[in-house]
């Protein structure tokens, strides 16, 4: 009876250790390394800065809700300072040494560039938060990014234009990356879309007053002025036209993403008109809108835990995250090439920028429906209703 | 181009012309005590708009821009005590390369404690869409009160530095330190005050500009170069030049705009500096010994 | 070979480039060798910087400007794609010499560009050319108008490679070709040829400090330092101040741009964030750390420095750590912080009054 016993008790105590360990092991699962690399410092701050603050926020709430597949995602930020070399250098780490699996950003052209033949070669999944076009044109096969198509944006600058009658513009643009290919895409789809385009200049993107280059715009009898730019001149421009009186309509990018440039353009912000993913307007969605309640949850979390407005130049970061987890979802691996595929086949994904709808010649995934024409009234951000 | 459009383009370079002397004035202060070019000048200016934004939140905004004027005022003295005061072997190059360090100290520090986001300070009257009109052309209001005070400033600063005993024991420090110190000035004294005269003058610049130009922190290095650029095209040392050069070299701008690239307008000022410190470093205005003078 | 003894220092560093080597190697760390190489060509541009600075008395506040002319040249050099060209007559003359080479691009297509070799050339000349054009007036100036002259060239340059649709504006140029030295050798990035551009990498820069110790040697070295110390002195003894200050200012221009030259070409690309304000002043952070007239402090700092930026070990406080840098040595160590008296018997200096 004692020795029966004993087995019975020696059974039982292995099969506890066998348990105890195979729930330990479930535990040590080996986390999934991301890499990211983001302007935090320099040039680009303001975008790299809420992509960081972002990228940090959405990591931590995967893993408290158990991270993906049963492992935790480990993110590794690093700081290019906006310098293509930086991220070069950044990038071979990441890829060599960290050995993780993808990449989200930069926050540059001129950085995912840099960097987009480095990430191709060695097969690293690349998700840019930047905005030229180059990137995913002509496509390389690991290489995507988040932010809309400029000549979308463009596209439904036109739509309005044509709508309210408008037949010659003034376009000017900063002379940075976002601002030299916002004004190539103007350039191109004008034509098409019947619009003159009378005047296009490029100003310092850090220009103190912008009265001198509008001056010569309003010397052309425009019938409205399209800005192509991040701040600071965003807000001045408002200012500067009102002041020298070249009272017509202002477009502006979807640079133009951020409740603050608004309250720094004061009254003369209000009738600016602009497209935009829809976090700015998220409240004031229709409920069957797919997209809001991630906006909202999105919004509230960032505003609750930075104690700053959320602006969509973090939303481009969020995104890829949720693209990049929900390819390791599907692919349920994390071998490169399976993630890479299962990105590739991603439908219907609901982001902060749009609906992602992937393919293997479509490595953006995003329409003309991604942007919502929004406008300012009273220095809050509506839709806009012709 | 019709007389409002030439107005207006005129309009244009006065705006950015009286930003560029008002930043020179300052750099024109230190030079003048010490004979060193302060690249960090451009920062007194942010510094003190920040500040007065960050006051504003309190206090009304003629008091916010005093507070901020003071403080800066202390922050430059401190810079000097605690910089410009301990290098040894003070040579004028040195000196030109400590000032570099702490302009780009004080950038990054403006960085993490304020952020980089874009503000301004409220216009001084009316609001961002306030217009004056002047032959057929509008300018902003703001405008006006920038070449106001730099008008102001430089009727002050003239008479301080040719009449006062201050103001001349702080000319004598830059032309030959050792015998105005055999004279009994103070001359380390004199070097404090004129930094912190120059922070002093620059925060309230900076704080009069910022609803032109808005602020941001890395706006400093820019403002810095244009500035010298002017100053140095008027002849160093020279306020009233400055603002004649700052006004000139403005309109120059204006005018390469309304023919050309706007691109080109950047191009403009800094071979307008090459020409001047190849040809005649002395300046438009200043007198050619001077310049040799005070060259080491 | 009597003056063997100042090249000592070069076979021990070789011999150290060659043990790092053996070691980052045997334990699977080659990946150090990234950085380790970058930094060796920036270091390159601090070499020229140091001749200038500590032995031609002159500053530099511009000198990235010549590192971005010898980058952007080749860059747009070997990536304009003459293919619509061929049939005009000065791109035929060019195919007849040899200096063009036809390649498939990494998206297939086929381009008709410089090959490396000749845009090498051509990018030296151009620094030679500009290095000279600005050289004559400028080095005359003094003190703190030179140090404005030499700002303003650097902001032109950054002004026209950020204007220019050519130099690719504000994204810079991409798809550089790598740099076939000579058949089986060249400098690319990718991580098979770690090994081979890190001993490329420190093979230039030895060859760099070989090149600037037999110039602090020589006539024209002791007629710099003579000037450094008592410049009127040397001009009454008959020196000829100008031609030498010249002659500095160009090869330190030269060093910059082999510097850029080969590091777009290990980086595929370049941009004009090479060239701003800020580049220029991190690369007098590092002569005035190593020391103003000492070529192995400036070296080692340089390599040191830049290594840690570009790890990002910095984080976001890259600037302000080269500020503060700059600070404390301008304060407390103006000499620079390897001053040791070892180290100033392998330059050779002489006795500074006040040093």
């Amino acid at each position: 009876m004692g020795k029966q016993l004993a087995k019975v008790v020696g059974i039982l105590i292995v099969a506890l250790a066998l348990c105890v360990s195979v729930v330990a092991k479930a535990a040590d699962a080996p986390a999934i390394k991301v890499g990211a690399i983001f302007a935090v410092t320099g040039g680009a701050a303001n975008l790299g800065g809420p992509e960081k603050k972002t990228a940090e926020m959405l990591v931590e709430k995967i893993n408290k809700e158990g991270g993906v597949n049963g492992q935790k995602i480990e993110l590794i930020v690093k700081d290019s300072g906006t310098k293509p070399e930086n991220a070069i250098s950044m990038a071979k780490q990441l890829i060599e040494e960290d050995k993780v699996l993808a990449i989200i950003g930069p926050s540059t052209s001129g950085e995912t560039m840099a960097i987009k033949n480095i990430c191709q070669e060695s097969k690293t999944i690349l998700i840019s938060c930047a905005a030229a076009e180059d990137i995913v044109n002509p496509v390389a096969s690991y290489v995507f990014k988040t932010p809309q198509k400029d000549s979308d944006a463009v596209r439904r600058i036109f739509q309005v234009m044509k709508a309210k009658g408008i037949t010659k513009i003034g376009v000017i643009t900063s002379n940075d990356g976002f601002g030299m290919a916002g004004g190539k895409q103007l350039a191109n789809l004008a034509n098409l879309a019947g619009i003159t385009i009378a005047i296009s200049e490029a100003y310092d993107k850090q220009e103190t007053d912008l009265t001198g280059v509008l001056t010569k715009v309003k010397g052309q009898d425009v019938n409205a002025v399209v800005n192509w730019s991040i701040v600071p001149a965003q807000s001045l421009v408002a200012k500067n036209m009102k002041q020298i009186g070249l009272n017509v309509p202002l477009f502006q990018s979807h640079g133009f993403g951020n409740i603050k440039y608004v309250q720094e353009g004061g009254e003369a912000a209000n009738g600016t008109i602009f497209p935009c993913g829809r976090l700015l307007i998220a409240e004031i969605l229709p409920d069957n809108n797919p997209q809001k309640k991630l906006l909202l949850g999105y919004k509230k979390d960032y505003e609750s835990q930075y104690k700053e407005d959320a602006s969509t130049f973090g939303g481009h970061a969020y995104d890829a995250l949720l693209i990049l987890v929900e390819g390791i979802k599907k692919a349920k691996s994390t071998d490169k090439e399976k993630v890479r595929e299962a990105i590739e086949n991603i439908k219907g994904l609901v982001g902060t920028a749009g609906i992602f709808n992937f393919s293997s010649q479509d490595h953006n995934g995003l329409g003309m429906d991604a942007f919502e024409m929004l406008t300012v009234k009273d220095g809050k951000f509506v839709i806009y209703k012709n | 181009m019709n007389l409002p459009q030439v107005v207006q383009y005129c309009f244009a370079g006065v705006t950015v012309g009286s930003i560029y002397a008002i930043v020179a004035i300052g750099f024109n202060i230190i030079y003048n005590t010490t004979g060193i070019i302060n690249f960090a000048q451009g920062e007194f200016l942010i510094v003190g708009a920040m500040l007065a934004i960050s006051f504003n939140h309190f206090v009304p905004l003629p008091v916010a821009i005093f507070l901020a004027v003071v403080v800066t005022t202390i922050i430059g003295g401190l810079v000097e005590i605690v910089f410009i005061r301990q290098v040894r072997n003070a040579s004028v190059l040195r000196l030109i390369v400590i000032t570099i360090g702490i302009s780009i100290l004080m950038r990054e520090a403006m960085l993490h404690i304020w952020d980089e986001k874009v503000r301004s300070l409220p216009y001084f009257t009316g609001t961002g869409v306030s217009t004056v009109t002047i032959l057929g052309a509008h300018i902003s209001p703001q405008v006006l009160w920038v070449l106001g005070v730099s008008t102001i400033i430089v009727m002050g600063l003239t008479p301080f530095f040719r009449f006062t005993l201050t103001g001349r024991a702080m000319r004598a420090c830059a032309d030959d330190r050792m015998a105005a110190r055999l004279c009994g000035i103070n001359d380390r004294w004199m070097v404090t005050l004129s930094f912190m005269l120059s922070a002093g003058i620059g925060a309230l610049a900076g704080c009069v500009i910022s609803p032109v130009t808005q602020t941001q922190y890395d706006m400093g290095a820019s403002l810095a170069i244009k500035g010298f650029t002017v100053a140095i095209l008027g002849g160093l040392g020279n306020s009233m030049a400055a603002v004649a050069a700052g006004l000139m070299l403005g309109l120059i701008e204006a005018l390469v705009m309304s023919q050309f690239d706007v691109a080109y307008k950047e191009a403009v000022s800094i071979v307008i500096l090459l020409l001047i410190l190849v040809f005649r470093p002395s300046g438009l205005f200043g007198k050619r010994e001077i310049a040799a003078m005070r060259a080491l | 070979m009597t003056h063997f003894r100042r090249y000592i220092p070069v076979i021990a560093v070789a011999i150290g480039v060659i043990i790092l080597q053996v070691v980052l190697s045997g334990t699977r760390s080659t990946y150090y060798m990234t950085q380790i190489t970058m930094s060796a060509y920036y270091a390159l541009v601090v070499i020229g910087l140091c001749l200038l600075m500590g032995y031609a008395g002159q500053i530099s506040l511009g000198h990235a400007g010549f590192f971005a002319i010898g980058g952007y040249t080749t860059a747009v050099l070997t990536t304009f794609n003459l293919m619509a060209y061929r049939d005009t007559p000065l791109v035929s003359l060019c195919r007849s010499l040899g200096v063009l080479v036809q390649r498939q691009d990494i998206y297939g297509a086929d381009i008709l560009a410089f090959s490396p070799w000749p845009a090498f050339v051509v990018a030296i000349l151009l620094t030679v050319i500009i290095a000279f054009m600005i050289g004559l007036p400028v080095i005359r100036l003094k003190g703190h108008y030179m140090a404005m002259a030499s700002l303003g060239f650097g902001l032109i340059i950054y002004r026209i490679v950020l204007g220019g649709r050519i130099f690719g504006q504000a994204d810079g140029v991409s798809n550089v070709p790598p740099f076939t030295i000579i058949a089986g050798l060249e400098v690319n990035g990718r991580a098979a040829f770690r090994i081979e551009s890190y001993y490329i990498a420190w093979f230039v820069v030895l060859a760099a400090m070989v090149l600037a110790i037999n110039l602090v040697h020589s006539r024209v070295g002791r007629a710099l330092r003579s000037i450094h110390e008592n410049e009127e002195a040397a001009h009454s003894l008959g020196v000829n101040t100008y031609c030498y200050k010249l002659l500095v200012f160009v090869l330190s221009a030269i060093f910059a741009a082999v510097g850029g030259i080969l590091l777009t070409h290990y980086n595929g690309s370049i941009g004009p964030s090479e060239v701003t304000v800020m580049k220029s002043v991190r690369y007098l952070v590092i002569v005035a750390v190593g020391g103003m007239a000492n070529l192995w402090g400036a070296l080692f700092m340089g390599v040191l420095l830049n290594f840690l930026s570009l790890r990002g070990v910095f984080g976001s406080y890259d600037d302000a750590v080269f500020a503060i840098i700059l600070i404390a040595i301008m304060l407390f160590a103006p000499q620079g912080l390897l001053r040791l008296p070892k180290f100033r018997k392998v330059t050779s200096s002489p006795r500074r009054a006040n040093g």
